[in-house]
């Protein structure tokens, strides 16, 4: 029998070693994963609060509205309204985990297998995150963009720099690319790119421009519209991208500021696609990884069951009619559909080899499972492989909630024969960031006139904007263009629902 | 492959105390409303307690472009008994409801907790405290200096003679640097010595000692030590805070307010002097009594005036238990000025020869309604009274306050006198 890795709940940074090094053994040799080198970091409760506060990440930029997460998080934890995640991993390379120190042996090895593996393993390997972020240049960037705020905070004032960031995050769920083309963010070279920027503007500074005479305004350029719009890549969907290329009277450090912002909400935006992936992905690993170091001997008994405690409440969903109920727990959906994508593969029924021809029956677990993890987001996995069994184990239905409808809301489908292909394309649906997210496109600015910019929000299903939330987001989206905006509602046969215009603030009604 | 496992428990906490305080400053009218209001509820003894205080979210909201409204589809898990065509009626907030977790918007309230030195910050700074003031209250503590060891860096008045010398000698004896007498000796060897060969080899070794005592200096900048002073809290006594209030009828709700705060203010301030507090409540009609806290503000009481029965009380619990040569005594007392004619006299004569030769400080509060402009009126009895015995050089502070702001100066005496006596007790 091999040795026991601890015994009992304590444990000390030689125990740490070995639980990594036995979890590591099992994720490369059994489980075939490919992971960035690992970090582990264990902290104390109140840092894994700053870290909330701080969505997660080791160093960020100075704002008040962290404060203020950090305020609600620490009032609702101490009031025993909250408990604290066990662990937070962060997608860079080196790959950090932050372990709370107060877990017990168990609990390290749960979190280690979990996050160091099956996080860092999706992190690598998912198409997303490889397309969208850049794990060896973050934390370098999130440096650089603490310093480069707290530098403008000395040269331009606190006020002011917390009114660009302020608009700033408003603005940043509409600060992000969502389809590929443009080359791959380096972050490395964004860093070098703002310092030589700057170097630059001090090299070529000269005072004497400033007294040549301006020459007679250019002649109004009569460029069509379809021309206009194309210089000006319009429409744009990435607001953030627009007005830091395109608006008329921000300063050079505003502008990097909102490209600070619209990177980190670039970086974070494959996370927010691939919940149920990447929480089902790490569970599926740790349980696996416990699992086979409990059957070699190496966690006792008694430890394991431990674990199992911890795994069933995370897994544990909820029925609708359950007080507990808030949605589908992506832990549990993707932990479920793991498991089962493991059944179809290992051993199939018809009804499985009929829906899932390519994978039913193929025996290699891992191999199906690592290609599913790496080619997949939240709404296609769901779309390609929730599979009847499990929506029948889940008991799921589908409801249509139409408010013009008198007689309540109507069950469209459930889980039989008419229902599956339904109810998994409206799952699927429910997953999708681009359709849970408001379309909201630059359409056009009137440059030769009164510079007005005219957005669109593409109305889908009757769902309109929040009417205070959007005129507050409108009222900064005109304080960083400076002149007036408009956002017109739109539904699917371009008929105006509803028009918002807003005025830009004078700077001293602002500060 | 090589895994860095680190441990971060030692950092240095607070990674978040900058952008809290960022918060702080951003959302001070709401949380300094929100202090205000609990501070209120409070009793006095826990005005220093920071906690937990709750703001309207509105004014910290920030906006997202969110969708709501329009037709919803959703799946859910744990259908019982549904089947394809139903219709579920809408019970308000159907069971069926999916709630989001939209941001923290469903909260109209936000709730944190202040720490004790935010809480009080806000406190004063509600009451507009000039900010010298304001650090005397909120931080001085009064500190000693005492010995603490030795140190290897200070100032030359600090250097401490003995253990130079002693760790000089330490040295030298251990090191081997020749003594004086051992030169005199051979010296003295050589003088006397007649062989030229043995001359020339004392003169070698005398030569060797001499180069060594150059080497080896007498006293060498390491030898060196500074006498380490750090401060101390002062030994802190104990102080006795008697609040004297008229209940009667014509006293409202505001001016009892006012009241509250005045209390509260000389609270915190005898708080960061003193180790010991003691309040004393002592309510007076016609008829003086001493009462608890909540009694003192809230509970009812009838009946006229006289100022005198309240000090006679203050007198005979003095007598009884706080022997002033133990205690520190404060007086507040709060009135709206009313008092009947006949009692003057003997109210002056209480104060002047019984209470203020045993007390630090005695102020008087008179309140005022709200807008009220306090000074067109005429001054009331008591103060006629009681500004008669301050020209004749009783030590008394008074002021007539309507509105919060008014309450600080009152204090500005407090300070002044605070430091004439400390010089006083001085030597």
């Amino acid at each position: 029998m091999t040795e026991r890795l601890f015994e009992g709940a304590d444990w000390d940074f030689h125990t740490l070693q070995r639980i990594t090094d036995a979890c590591e053994e099992v994720a490369t040799k059994d489980l075939g994963l490919d992971v960035y080198p690992n970090q582990i970091e264990v902290i104390t409760a109140e840092q894994m609060l700053d870290a909330y506060s701080s969505v997660g990440m080791p160093l960020f930029y100075k704002h008040w509205s962290f404060g203020k997460h950090f305020a609600y998080h620490e009032a609702s934890y101490r009031k025993g309204l909250m408990g604290l995640a066990y662990e937070i991993v962060i997608n860079s390379s080196p790959c950090i985990s932050y372990l709370m120190e107060e877990n017990t042996a168990t609990m390290q090895t749960l979190v280690i297998a979990h996050a160091a593996f099956g996080h860092n393993h999706f992190f690598k390997n998912n198409y997303l995150f490889k397309q969208w972020t850049d794990a060896d240049g973050i934390l370098d960037y999130l440096d650089f963009a603490k310093n480069y705020v707290m530098q403008c905070e000395d040269r331009y004032g606190r006020v002011e720099v917390e009114r660009t960031l302020d608009a700033a995050h408003a603005l940043m769920s509409h600060g992000i690319d969502r389809y590929p083309g443009k080359k791959k963010l380096d972050l490395r070279a964004e860093e070098k790119r703002a310092g030589r920027r700057r170097q630059h503007e001090e090299e070529v500074f000269n005072d004497l421009w400033r007294t040549v005479p301006a020459g007679k305004s250019k002649t109004r350029s009569t460029i069509s519209i379809e021309r206009r719009r194309k210089l000006l890549g319009l429409p744009q969907e990435n607001l953030l991208y627009f007005l830091e290329k395109s608006a008329p009277r921000l300063a050079p450090w505003q502008r990097e500021l909102l490209r600070i912002v619209r990177h980190i909400a670039q970086y974070f935006y494959p996370q927010s696609q691939t919940k149920v992936m990447n929480e089902g992905t790490a569970t599926y690993v740790h349980y696996r990884i416990m699992t086979k170091l409990h059957q070699q001997g190496r966690i006792s008994d008694g430890n394991f069951l431990e674990f199992l405690q911890s795994h069933t409440n995370v897994v544990f969903q909820p029925e609708f009619d359950d007080q507990r109920f808030s949605g589908f727990n992506p832990y549990a959906l993707g932990f479920a559909m793991m498991q089962d994508i493991e059944r179809i593969v290992t051993r199939p029924e018809d009804e499985d080899r009929e829906w899932f021809p390519d994978i039913a029956g193929k025996n290699d677990v891992m191999g199906v499972l690592r290609d599913v993890w790496a080619n997949y987001r939240d709404e296609s996995f769901i779309a390609q492989f929730l599979s009847p069994k499990l929506m029948r184990h889940l008991r799921m239905f589908h409801l249509h909630d139409d408010p013009e409808e008198r007689a309540g809301i109507r069950v469209d489908a459930i889980h039989d024969e008419r229902g599956f292909r339904r109810v998994r394309r409206e799952l699927a649906r429910q997953h999708d960031v681009g359709y849970i997210d408001a379309n909201i496109e630059v359409i056009d600015v009137d440059l030769s006139g009164d510079r007005r910019l005219i957005l669109h929000h593409h109305v889908i299903k009757g769902s309109q904007l929040n009417e205070t939330d959007a005129k507050r987001v409108l009222q900064h989206l005109a304080d960083l263009w400076t002149y007036d905006v408009a956002l017109i509602e739109v539904d699917a046969n371009d008929k105006v629902l509803r028009e918002y215009v807003v005025s830009p603030r004078p700077i001293s009604a602002v500060a | 492959m090589p895994i860095h496992i680190i441990d971060r428990r030692l950092n240095p906490g607070g990674k978040s105390l900058e952008n809290r305080q960022r918060f702080l400053r951003r959302a001070k009218s709401l949380v300094q409303g929100a202090v205000k209001k609990t501070s209120q509820e409070r009793d006095i003894k826990d005005v220093l307690e920071g906690g937990e205080v709750t703001i309207p979210l509105d004014g910290m909201h920030e906006p997202r472009f969110r969708r709501d409204g329009g037709t919803r589809d959703m799946v859910l898990p744990g259908n019982k008994k549904f089947i394809e065509g139903d219709y579920l009626q809408r019970s308000g907030q159907g069971s069926a409801k999916d709630s989001g977790p939209g941001e923290g918007d469903s909260e109209d309230a936000f709730r944190f907790v202040l720490s004790r030195d935010e809480f009080v910050d806000l406190f004063l700074d509600d009451l507009e405290l000039p900010d010298l003031a304001k650090r005397k209250i909120a931080h001085t503590e009064s500190e000693g200096i005492q010995r603490a060891g030795y140190t290897t860096s200070g100032s030359p008045s600090n250097i401490s003679v003995s253990r130079t010398v002693r760790r000089a000698m330490a040295r030298r004896i251990a090191l081997k640097r020749p003594s004086k007498e051992e030169i005199e000796e051979l010296e003295s060897a050589i003088a006397a010595c007649a062989d030229e060969d043995e001359r020339l080899v004392l003169l070698a070794q005398l030569e060797k000692l001499k180069a060594k005592t150059k080497r080896i200096p007498f006293i060498d900048p390491l030898d060196i030590r500074y006498r380490r002073f750090e401060t101390v809290p002062k030994p802190v006594a104990q102080a006795v805070m008697f609040c004297l209030m008229d209940v009667s009828g014509s006293m409202s709700e505001h001016m009892k307010d006012l009241a509250k705060r005045f209390y509260m203010l000389l609270y915190v301030f005898l708080k960061r002097r003193y180790k010991h507090v003691d309040i004393v409540f002592i309510r007076h009609t016609d008829r003086a009594e001493e009462v608890d806290e909540q009694t003192f503000f809230y509970g009812p009481a009838s009946g006229g005036t006289l100022v005198s029965s309240a000090l006679q009380a203050m007198h005979e619990i003095v007598r009884e238990r706080f022997s002033p040569s133990d205690w520190n005594i404060y007086a507040a007392q709060a009135s709206d000025g009313d008092n009947s004619y006949s009692d003057g006299e003997l109210t002056g004569m209480l104060l002047t020869d019984k209470i203020l030769p045993v007390c630090q400080f005695f102020a008087y509060l008179e309140v005022g309604e709200s807008g009220g402009s306090a000074f067109d009126l005429s001054d009331s009895s008591l103060w006629t009274l009681y500004e008669r015995l301050r020209n004749s050089g009783a030590p008394l502070s008074m002021r007539k306050v309507s509105e919060r702001s008014e309450i600080f100066p009152v204090f500005h005496d407090l300070f002044q006198r605070r430091e004439t006596s400390q010089e006083k007790s001085a030597p």
